[in-house]
């Protein structure tokens, strides 16, 4: 392990940052589509600070755990998208707010 | 002897048979089963008065099975054949025979043929429990299972809203007597920790003394319950009213058999009467009191029926005047001569009825002899036996109470005028009644005769009214205190005058209507005592006043219950969140996710400041 180290304070605001952007991006899109785009976001900021939090105390665990986010986010995608499909057939339609029948 | 257990059985089987065929069978099976049972039940009764007599043994009992067992209370289904269990038996199967067959042909034309035999089926044996137990626990199941028959029956019309009516107000009325009575057993349970009649009856004797103030309580409670089953006043207001039944109801339950229960139960439980002056006072004066307010009230009638009602009224007045002066067998007596020719007048006025297609007002009838013989004769014959003319069953049976009334120590003078004037009273309404209904013009035509199952009956009835006090009643001188009719000798004088009573009241009843009733509902209407009267002494009035207004009143104020005020707080309050949460559910995914963000930052910011 060669090279500058970068301090771990750097990385975990990268992961907020990215963190903040998906949210956002969740929050204030009203297309399906792009909020799960904005959700991958979110669980990639995750991930990039488990395995930082990993490397920081040289444990394999925030590597595992990245993995099991990545298999989340594969099948959260993949379910999601079959949704959207569902969606799309019945709504023709993918705004969000369109799909607000259940309220009080 | 063990015959004896067929005689309710009988009536039960025939009530299961048409209860269970829900009215699926014919008018004719109906018919044999519902007068069959109670036909053969009254054979097999005769049977058993035959063997009875024939016998030595004063008493027979008959155990069927054990009812309950519990700590000591060991009320067992048993039967307690004695001399007056027999009299009542044979009258209840005998005359209940008889208008069983005679409702056979009334109630032809009705709607609920089955429904009618089946009610009526019941309530025979019902009675028969009630007589024949040897329980007062036994007893008091009969007692309430003849008053549901009695509700059942006085509302067998049930389409007019009226007869409903008539059938709660009886089964409240007399609900009010049966709490009393209940609370009776109660406390003879508690004191002698058995209802069995004669263990009740011996642990009285042996265990209190004379006048003791427990067992007057007891006595009048028991007593309670008698007037409200026997419509003696203050109880009296629902009889009048139990008349919408149909007619042979009225002859069977609320003349004949039911009505007299409440004397059959003070017979029966003679002893605790004995020990108590005061209670045995209090029936003589309830007694004499019902049966002159009743005789009054039957004077102004317009009601065929409710002559007859008040009538009944007053005969039982004098069954229970006779137990409270000590004539104990000659109120058993006349509740027999009674059953006959008031089962009598009633079936005849029955007949009248249904001939002028349900008119029941007297002053629309008349002249009704030549139409009508048959009738008119049977209920001359009635008629004779009420007013107690010398020579007919009531005259044998109300002689003797009112001349036992003379020897009442202090009062008797009292009342014996009282109840003689009744008896005058009674044969003037009576002869009124007759002339109404069958004397002067002819108002409404009848139609129709009676088959022959109504005529024999009739026919029966009349020999009975006329014959049936000619041999006196043996049968209950050894059960009660008195030990038969045979009441010692009186001045001569006051047998003359007692028997002279109802002819003087016949001839003052024949000047007074003997040229029928002219102008008399016009009299009636216009005059304050005649609708005094009419009404029955106002006691409706006075009971909707006393009892019934103020109810409403109080039913009305807590309708809007103001306790409910807090727990409806309760509700609102819970609404009002409901309401409030609610309408944060938009349904709009965007604000679930912002609003769990915050959240989730809030907490987030806790937990750093706080730790």
């Amino acid at each position: 392990m060669t090279g500058v180290a970068i301090p771990l304070d750097h990385v975990l605001l990268l992961a907020a940052t990215l963190f903040l952007i998906g949210l956002t991006g969740v929050l204030v899109r009203r297309n399906v589509i792009f909020m799960l785009m904005s959700l991958e976001i979110m669980l990639n900021a995750c991930g990039l600070a488990f395995v930082v939090a990993g490397a920081r105390w040289a444990e394999a665990d925030g590597q595992i755990m990245y993995m099991l986010v990545l298999s989340l986010a594969a099948a959260e995608a993949a379910l999601a998208l079959g949704l959207i499909l569902q969606m799309e057939r019945r709504f023709r339609n993918l705004d969000i707010d369109a799909l607000s029948e259940l309220r009080g | 002897m063990s015959l004896i257990a067929w005689v309710p059985a009988l009536p039960l089987i025939g009530f299961l048979i048409l209860f269970l065929t829900e009215g699926r069978l014919g008018r004719v099976p109906v018919a044999i089963v519902g007068a069959g049972s109670v036909g053969v039940a009254a054979l097999l009764t005769f049977a058993v008065i035959a063997e009875f007599a024939g016998g030595e043994e004063a008493v027979y009992v008959y155990t069927l099975w054990q009812w309950i067992d519990v700590g000591g209370f060991a009320p067992a289904i048993r039967l307690y054949v004695d001399g007056l269990a027999l009299v009542m038996t044979g009258v209840i199967t005998g005359v209940g025979f008889l208008i069983h067959l005679y409702a056979t042909g009334y109630m032809w034309a009705e709607a609920g043929y089955s429904r009618f035999f089946a009610y009526m089926n019941l309530f025979v044996f019902a009675m028969l429990m009630l007589v024949l137990g040897d329980n007062l626990l036994v007893l008091y199941l009969g007692w309430e299972g003849v008053g549901l028959c009695s509700y059942l029956l006085i509302g067998f019309f049930h389409e007019e809203a009226e007869n409903g009516y008539a059938a709660r107000k009886a089964f409240v009325v007399t609900r009010v007597g049966d709490t009393a009575m209940a609370l009776g057993l109660f406390l003879l349970f508690r004191e002698l920790g058995s209802l069995e009649i004669q263990a009740v009856l011996d642990g009285a004797r042996s265990a209190w003394p004379e006048g003791s103030s427990l067992n007057t309580a007891i006595a009048l409670l028991l007593l309670g319950g008698a007037v409200g089953k026997s419509a003696q006043v203050p109880l009296q207001t629902w009889l009048p009213d139990a008349m919408a039944g149909p007619t042979p109801v009225s002859a069977l339950i609320h003349a004949a058999t039911m009505v007299t229960a409440g004397v059959y139960l003070i017979a029966r439980t003679h002893d605790l009467f004995l020990l108590s002056d005061t209670a045995q006072m209090a029936v003589a004066v309830v007694g004499l009191v019902t049966l002159f307010v009743a005789a009054c009230s039957a004077m102004t009638q317009r009601d065929l029926k409710r002559i007859l009602a008040y009538s009944t009224m007053s005969q039982i007045g004098y069954m229970f005047f006779a137990l409270g002066v000590g004539a104990w067998s000659a109120g058993i007596f006349h509740l027999m001569t009674h059953a006959f020719f008031k089962a009598l007048l009633f079936l005849s006025a029955g007949s009248v009825i249904l001939a002028l297609h349900h008119e029941q007002d007297v002053f629309k009838m008349g002249g009704l002899r030549k139409a009508l013989p048959v009738p008119f004769a049977c209920m001359l014959a009635g008629s004779a036996a009420l007013a107690a003319l010398p020579l007919t069953s009531g005259f044998y049976s109300k002689d003797l109470i009112l001349l036992a009334s003379f020897e009442e120590a202090g009062v008797g003078p009292l009342f014996w005028a009282v109840a003689s004037a009744a008896a005058l009273l009674t044969a003037i309404y009576t002869t009124r009644m007759v002339f109404l209904v069958f004397f002067g013009e002819t108002r409404t035509e009848p139609h129709g005769h009676d088959t022959w199952n109504m005529t024999a009956p009739l026919l029966v009835l009349v020999l009975l009214s006329i014959g049936g006090g000619w041999f006196g009643l043996d049968a209950v001188s050894g059960v009660l205190p008195d030990g038969g009719l045979e009441g010692g000798t009186h001045a001569s004088w006051l047998v003359w005058a007692t028997a002279a009573v109802p002819i003087i009241g016949v001839g003052l009843g024949y000047t007074l209507y003997g040229r029928g009733a002219i102008g008399e509902p016009k009299r009636l209407d216009g005059s304050g005592l005649g609708r005094f009267l009419l009404n029955g002494w106002n006691f409706d009035e006075l009971y909707d006043a006393i009892f019934v207004r103020p109810f409403v009143w109080l039913a009305n104020a807590c309708r809007n219950e103001p306790l409910d005020g807090l727990y409806n707080f309760v509700v609102s309050l819970s609404r009002w969140g409901h309401a409030a949460f609610a309408h944060t559910q938009t349904g709009q995914l965007r604000w679930y996710a912002t609003t769990m963000g915050l959240g989730i930052a809030v907490v987030l910011l806790l937990a750093v400041v706080v730790l």
